[in-house]
């Protein structure tokens, strides 16, 4: 359907734009305005130009270091979890009831995780966890598997990466369960006529038809992901050592722990910057998706 | 046609998995601390409901859910009032910078609160809204506000624009249309985005923390603050996260028919 271009449409806007504005651009520029200075507490601020981007960017220096060491501890955690939880979803939506009271009872269910608030999600399997008084924990020692995650970077990790899949993989397979439900019946019965094979239904028809709400599974996964904070922290404090200390963690820890905030601003905004571009990736293939399905629509 | 093999054991599977570790915290939040930290137990052998009391009777526990409830209500009403105009003008209109105006608004949904927390602080600090459900409310815009427009939007769009020129040949001012025509042919659309309005504020906790400091705790923030200082005490702390899932169940289960198209933004 073509749009009519009407300028006036802006005054719609504009409520919504000063909103986000007077929350995103105001705060914003004090962070540039930080990350161009130094201070020695007072409130008393010196000009610093860009030294603190060019430490951040430098391995050698400590805050270069840490830096990109949360960052590559962040980027392996996203991908990690988006190759579990993916598939994963994909499989829990496909297994989802055809009809009856079931189908509701699996949507509540499925959807509690995601509306339990984080540091209870943390608080959930840092208790869940514990080798004393949590059964995971327990049963893990139980059966002869040394499990600590307070002590063991590796059980650490794992706690980690099972609590994410816990607490989001129902939304990829909420994703994806709308995607199905949009396939028209008639679809299924020609594949039947041509005696196509459940996995070439798969790959022909349901895949396809899922490739919208998958992006944005994607995206909002990666997204949420690569800004998480608050359930390790519960968890594991970003420990042990800094084996969880994810690029929030660490930015948090600069700027509220040590009230570095030259350093904490710099590193927000390279932080922003790497998430403003995969946004925009993103954005783009979106869109281009949605273009390219329009004139096949009608 | 549309399921796979074995699928009953895979769902069921993984249903369990899900409410495991909730079903542990039930568990444990009806246990007394003796029974947690001495025995492995099941199910509570001496059940007892003194951690819940405690949380109803001490005004510094259940005024922290009150906290929260005032801040993501208010966080809802003001996201959903906004956004609903610029849904339809995004829906409707082609207007100067449109498409990058939807981009930058999607960008701040994903803007990292870790980046935004130092800053909030200052900038409601010298407003004077620190310490209020305001402050919150206002920085939690920043991620809901964009979310809201962009579910929005892919409801108006499904409303046939016939509807409007006909309201406005019918001699219907503008505000007149949006009300009484466009907001009841989109209610379910709106209650979605107001269900994730409620959600992604309810569920957040480092702005709500840092923007907060007696007067507006949050549950959350209550929450492992007081329990830090008293000591490890396991019931209690279970049955304030047993407490703070139950408003997230009960809107659940009143937008359970709408879940699955709201998840898909709308857009399905």
């Amino acid at each position: 359907m073509e749009k009519t271009i009407n300028n006036k449409a802006w005054f719609l806007v504009l409520p919504v734009f000063l909103l986000v504005a007077f929350s995103a651009i105001i705060p914003l520029m004090t962070v540039v305005n930080y990350s161009l200075q130094d201070t020695f507490g007072n409130n008393q601020f010196f000009w610093n130009g860009v030294g603190w981007f060019k430490e951040l960017l430098d391995p050698s220096t400590d805050l270069g270091g840490r830096f990109l060491a949360s960052l590559w501890r962040n980027l392996i955690f996203s991908a990690v979890i988006l190759a579990i939880e993916v598939p994963l979803g994909i499989v829990v939506a496909l297994s989802m009831p055809r009809s009856g009271w079931t189908v509701a009872l699996c949507l509540v269910v499925l959807a509690l995780p995601l509306l339990i608030p984080w540091n209870v999600v943390g608080t959930i399997w840092q208790i869940f966890g514990r080798p004393d008084i949590g059964l995971l924990g327990y049963v893990l020692n139980r059966i002869g598997i040394d499990y600590n995650y307070v002590s063991n970077e590796f059980d650490a990790w794992m706690t980690v990466i099972v609590m994410d899949v816990w607490h989001w993989t129902s939304l990829v397979a909420l994703l994806c369960y709308a995607g199905l439900k949009s396939i028209p019946d008639a679809y299924y019965q020609a594949a039947q006529i041509d005696g196509a094979s459940r996995w070439a239904v798969f790959t022909a028809i349901q895949l396809p038809k899922m490739h919208r709400v998958l992006l944005i599974a994607v995206l909002l996964r990666f997204m949420d992901s690569f800004m998480i904070y608050t359930e390790p922290f519960v968890v594991t404090g970003g420990g042990p050592g800094n084996s969880t200390t994810f690029i929030s963690i660490e930015l948090v820890k600069i700027a509220l722990g040590q009230f570095d905030l030259g350093k904490a601003a710099a590193l927000s905004l390279v932080y922003n910057l790497i998430i403003l571009i995969v946004c925009w990736v993103f954005y783009t293939i979106m869109t281009n998706a949605g273009a390219e399905r329009r004139p096949a629509k009608k | 046609m549309h399921s796979i093999p074995g699928r009953r054991i895979i769902m069921t599977v993984f249903l369990v998995f899900l409410l495991l570790p909730i079903y542990w915290l039930v568990n444990m939040s009806f246990k007394t601390n003796t029974e947690i930290v001495s025995t492995m137990t099941l199910w509570p052998h001496q059940p007892t409901a003194a951690n819940y009391m405690r949380i109803f009777t001490d005004e510094s526990w259940y005024s922290g859910y009150i906290n929260s409830l005032k801040y993501v209500i208010i966080n809802t009403v003001i996201s959903i009032a906004v956004a609903l105009p610029a849904a339809y003008a995004f829906a409707r209109y082609r207007f100067l910078g449109d498409k990058h105006l939807f981009f930058w608004l999607l960008s701040n949904r994903m803007a990292p609160a870790a980046v935004y927390a130092l800053p909030f602080f200052n900038l409601y600090s010298a407003i004077g809204l620190f310490d209020t459900p305001w402050a919150v409310a206002l920085a939690h815009c920043i991620f809901n506000v964009p979310l809201a427009v962009w579910i929005l939007e892919g409801f108006v769009s499904s409303v046939p624009r016939e509807i409007d020129e006909t309201a406005f040949l019918d001699g219907y001012s503008f505000p007149r249309f949006f009300i009484k025509i466009l907001v009841p042919l989109i209610a379910s659309g709106i209650g979605v985005a107001a269900f994730f309005c409620f959600m992604f504020s309810w569920v957040e906790l480092l702005l709500a923390r840092t923007l907060t400091a007696t007067e507006a705790k949050p549950i959350s923030a209550i929450m492992t603050r007081t329990v830090s200082a008293a000591g490890m005490d396991w019931g209690l702390l279970a049955a304030a996260g047993v407490l703070t899932i139950i408003p997230g169940a009960l809107v659940i289960w009143f937008v359970r028919n709408y879940i699955a198209r709201g998840f898909a933004l709308g857009r399905v």
